[in-house]
């Protein structure tokens, strides 16, 4: 125990005397969380589009009034598509919607619109946005003309009104927030101690200490505990953080929290521990970590792209990356509560994870310079 | 007779993707109370034998036991009775002095209240008492190699292994750790002791001598000079500024296996039963032999005189005035004043050496001379031309220590770079490379990254990426640091070769042989000029009684000691 106690002990030292440590354990959360609470905003508010009328009558200008009253867009309005072509090109407009020469005779005939929507397909949320908006405010519109022409018989027997559960005013910032406090464990648990063991093998002190009576596990308990602290502390700063700056709501329960944080920093301290084992380089060890461990919890894992939405193959890839799981818990905890069904497949999870890095840690770290 | 602290039993071990084995069938004992010299050249295996000594490799054949333990099977009993210091000394650079000696104390275990005692002990040996709190990183290399050992002996071993433990520590530093290690001996510890000093290592009880993983030599260190008894010549009464071509025309000659310049004299190895080549002037003196004579001939003799610089390079125009000129030189950080008022000239083709204790204020001139850092006051001069412009740094070539190579570049990779960086383009780009290849005999590792580039090959590249655009001066710093004698040598031979064409030279070193190869050398001690002179000059200056011939080395620590002496003088 004396030894361990040393070891950790010298860690400490060097964790509170190490600028940099501190900065991606303290510093980079706030500046991280700033970032995904400020700048990062998956709300479309107010998108600029261009609205071409190809044919002017009452009908049609009451449509443009639709368009115009829209909280979520700013519409411009001409007469030629190619007016508008420019600013499309340029980015300052997010797509053209062209309403053709004989609309309000379809309309009047069929009761059915057809309109052409132009969008800029290079950002795809966008784009689908405007798409979607667009089919809204006209259906709403067709409603109105109906009820103004009087076909109140044919009213619809049900109407749809949507409500969204557990995150009532759609705020983007409510799942973020959760998500980027998994990233920032994700970088603590495996980037910074992927960096540190590596940066013992170059130094020479991890020869130096193989060569002392220490066992392989105290050397690496002495590892993992100041940085599974560390990471603790870290998620107590964002937690803070994100209730009580950003408001975003907590349901869960703290000891859930505290088992999930735990579980998955174990497995992150493990995944860090094993590529240093391997690469003994703080260059390549920080390349292979952001590869293997920061981008897919920034990609994968549900935090900004949806994973139902991705193709099957790189859904089953998903599963292999315990930033999934625990970006679904912190969700879960933060937004709607102890789903302990949810929870438990989530740490489950996370811990299997963990343990195969263990078991490859141990069979690839023996106290010898040629393993 | 005693029993051996560690028998080694027909050793082999051998790495992946390496033709020959690493270390080939080595036996050997160790017994306590002896110091035991490592030596070979780069790459013979020193560093593996002492892993494989304290069971951090496993060896592939045979057997070593230490202190009747296996490595292979108990290494734990090993760890318990062995302090090992290895090359980087295995401290942790961000704790301070009694922090890593605490650490090292508790993964040994020792004792609570027999540590402070212990620690007391140690810190007076190794004069780090007014140190302790300060963190390792601010240590100066000198001191780092002591309480690496500190920390190594905590444990009391029974077998202290040290790998390298001079490499870049000035001559100063290296005499006191010989002086406490030799100290340990009495205790009745043996100790292993790497090195590439030669000088070192004829101080030894015994040499193992390896070369290329094979052991040429076992034994105490007098036999191998027996070998070269009678064929170690001094060549004195030639002009200084002949010697050089005296050297190379020397080492043309068949029979003649090694030659250096020491001083204004050329010492030179025959082979035996070859007779010496007639002298057109001075005269042949017999001379005893040192272990470095000896090392060099049963490796088969030195790299030879030859340089193909001496043939393909261009002669520079004849130039009178001073091509380097340093005036009142001062650099201060802060309060401290790292170098003051240092002046100095250096005329066109001579080698001008700056020698001094680690954190004497070397490295600051040379940076200055360089216009890498910025003097607060005083001027330097190239050619001329004010340093820091680009006009004088294209007249300019730098090798850093360490070789400062792109390591994941292949060689053809780094001649581009570093051709173009001097501004090399075209037809000329294309000719330098191409000479740089011919000279340097680069061909068949044109494809290798410099990283995995054998050490000998490694310094030739970096020689030639400083040479590409035919500077003027060539500086050079710590060049040949950690570097075995036999690629020093051909090291030095190019340098020769260079200067015989009017290349100027300024070389920083803490190798007396190397410094030997100086025609002027300025002594640096705490930011000031102590002495400068001929090493000759500087030997004639601390001659006396007790000291009829002093080598470099003896000027070098008397001369440092004096001046500490003059000033403790004046403050009383």
């Amino acid at each position: 125990m004396r030894r361990l106690f040393a070891l950790i002990r010298k860690e400490t030292l060097q964790i509170i005397r190490d600028p940099s440590t501190i900065m991606i354990a303290f510093v980079l959360p706030l500046f991280l969380l700033f970032i995904f609470g400020y700048g990062v905003n998956l709300d479309s508010n107010r998108v600029n589009i261009a609205l071409v009328l190809k044919e002017k009558n009452p009908d049609t200008m009451s449509l443009v009034t639709a368009f115009t009253n829209s909280r979520f867009m700013n519409v411009k309005i001409g007469q030629d598509r190619r007016e508008f072509e420019k600013d499309l090109l340029a980015g300052h407009l997010r797509g053209i919607v062209i309403i053709p020469q004989d609309f309000t005779r379809k309309v009047v005939a069929t009761s059915t619109t057809r309109l052409q929507i132009i969008t800029d397909g290079s950002e795809p949320n966008t784009a689908s946005f405007i798409e979607n908006y667009t089919r809204g405010i006209v259906q709403i519109w067709l409603r109105h003309q109906a009820e103004d022409r009087g076909y109140q018989g044919r009213k619809s027997a049900i109407s749809v009104e949507t409500r969204f559960w557990y995150n009532q005013e759609l705020k983007s910032r409510n799942f973020l927030i959760p998500g980027s406090i998994a990233i920032i464990m994700t970088l603590i648990g495996t980037l910074l101690t992927a960096l540190v063991i590596a940066r013992e093998w170059e130094r020479g002190t991890m020869e130096a200490l193989m060569a002392t009576p220490v066992t392989i596990t105290q050397i690496l308990m002495g590892k993992l505990i100041p940085y599974f602290v560390l990471g603790i502390g870290s998620m107590a700063i964002c937690w803070i953080i994100a209730t009580q700056w950003y408001e975003v709501p907590f349901r869960g329960s703290f000891i859930l929290l505290l088992v999930a944080t735990s579980i998955f920093l174990i497995a992150a301290l493990g995944q860090g521990i094993l590529i240093s084992a391997i690469t003994k380089n703080q260059f390549v060890a920080s390349q292979i970590a952001l590869l293997s461990a920061f981008l897919p919890a920034f990609m994968l894992s549900g935090f900004i792209f949806e994973i139902s939405a991705m193709p099957l193959p790189i859904q089953g890839l998903t599963h292999l990356f315990a930033a999934k799981y625990f970006v679904t818990s912190l969700q879960t905890l933060f937004l709607t509560g102890n789903v302990w069904p949810l929870l438990l497949s989530s740490m489950a999870s996370m811990a299997l994870i963990g343990i195969v890095f263990y078991l490859l840690t141990v069979h690839k770290t023996i106290k010898r310079l040629d393993a | 007779m005693t029993k051996p602290i560690a028998s080694i039993d027909k050793l082999t071990k051998s790495f992946k993707g390496m033709e020959k084995p690493a270390l080939d069938a080595i036996s050997t004992e160790i017994f306590p109370g002896k110091m035991i010299g490592l030596v070979g050249p780069d790459g013979a295996g020193k560093t593996t034998f002492i892993r494989l000594l304290v069971g951090l490799l496993h060896p592939d054949e045979g057997k070593i036991t230490v202190d009747g333990f296996d490595t292979k099977t108990q290494a734990n009993h090993i760890h318990e009775i062995t302090g090992y210091m290895p090359q980087k000394f295995g401290l942790y650079e961000d704790l301070s002095v009694i922090e890593n000696l605490r650490l090292y104390a508790d993964l040994r275990q020792i004792e609570p209240n027999n540590r402070e005692n212990k620690f007391a002990r140690l810190l007076k040996f190794t004069n780090l008492v007014p140190f302790q709190s300060r963190m390792v990183g601010k240590l100066s290399g000198g001191m780092k190699q002591k309480l690496g050992l500190a920390c190594a002996l905590i444990g009391d071993p029974k077998f202290l292994l040290l790998d390298e433990p001079s490499v870049g520590i000035d001559p100063i530093s290296r005499r006191e750790l010989w002086k406490m290690v030799k100290e340990l001996l009495f205790e009745g510890m043996a100790v292993l002791w790497s090195t590439s000093y030669l000088d070192e290592a004829e101080k030894c009880d015994s040499v193992v001598l390896l070369n290329e993983g094979v052991k040429l030599h076992d034994g105490p260190p007098v036999d191998l000079l027996k070998n070269v008894l009678g064929r170690t010549w001094q060549i004195r009464g030639v002009d200084e500024k002949e010697r050089r071509g005296i050297l190379i025309d020397m080492l043309r000659h068949d029979g003649v296996i090694d030659g250096v310049i020491q001083g204004r004299y050329i010492r030179i190895v025959m082979q035996k039963g070859k007779s010496k080549p007639e002298l057109e002037k001075g005269e042949w003196h017999q001379v005893s032999p040192w272990f470095e004579d000896a090392f060099i001939d049963i490796l088969g003799g030195g790299p030879g005189g030859y340089s193909a610089l001496s043939e393909t390079m261009q002669a520079k125009n004849h130039n009178d005035q001073p091509v380097i000129d340093a005036q009142g030189l001062t650099k201060e950080f802060g309060n401290f004043t790292a170098v003051k008022e240092n002046t100095f000239e250096i005329k066109q083709g001579e080698i001008f050496g700056l020698l001094g204790p680690n954190g004497a204020g070397k490295s600051t001139t040379f940076k200055m001379m360089c216009g890498l850092l910025h003097p607060t006051k005083g001027q330097s001069f190239v050619m001329g031309l004010k340093t820091a412009t680009s006009q004088a740094r294209s007249h300019i070539g730098y090798m850093a220590q360490k070789f400062s190579l792109y390591e994941h570049l292949n060689v053809l990779q780094n001649l581009n770079f570093f051709s173009s960086l001097y501004g090399l383009f075209g037809k000329n780009k294309k000719r330098q490379i191409n000479l740089m290849i011919e000279i340097f005999e680069l061909k068949n590792h044109l494809d290798m990254n410099a990283g995995t580039l054998p050490l000998g090959f490694k310094q030739r590249l970096a020689l030639a990426c400083a040479i590409m655009h035919q500077p003027d001066v060539l500086f050079l710093d710590e060049p040949t640091s950690g570097v075995d004698p036999i690629t020093r040598r051909e090291f030095w031979t190019h340098i020769n070769a260079m200067v015989e064409k009017g290349v100027t030279v300024m070389v920083t070193t803490h190798f007396m042989d190397e410094a030997e190869y100086c025609d002027r050398i300025g002594l640096i001690y705490r930011g000031e000029n102590i002495a400068t002179g001929s090493p000759d000059d500087l030997k004639a200056l601390v001659q006396s009684k007790e000291m009829p011939n002093p080598t470099l080395e003896d000027a070098f620590i008397a001369l440092v000691q004096g001046s500490d002496a003059k000033d403790e003088g004046s403050v009383e």
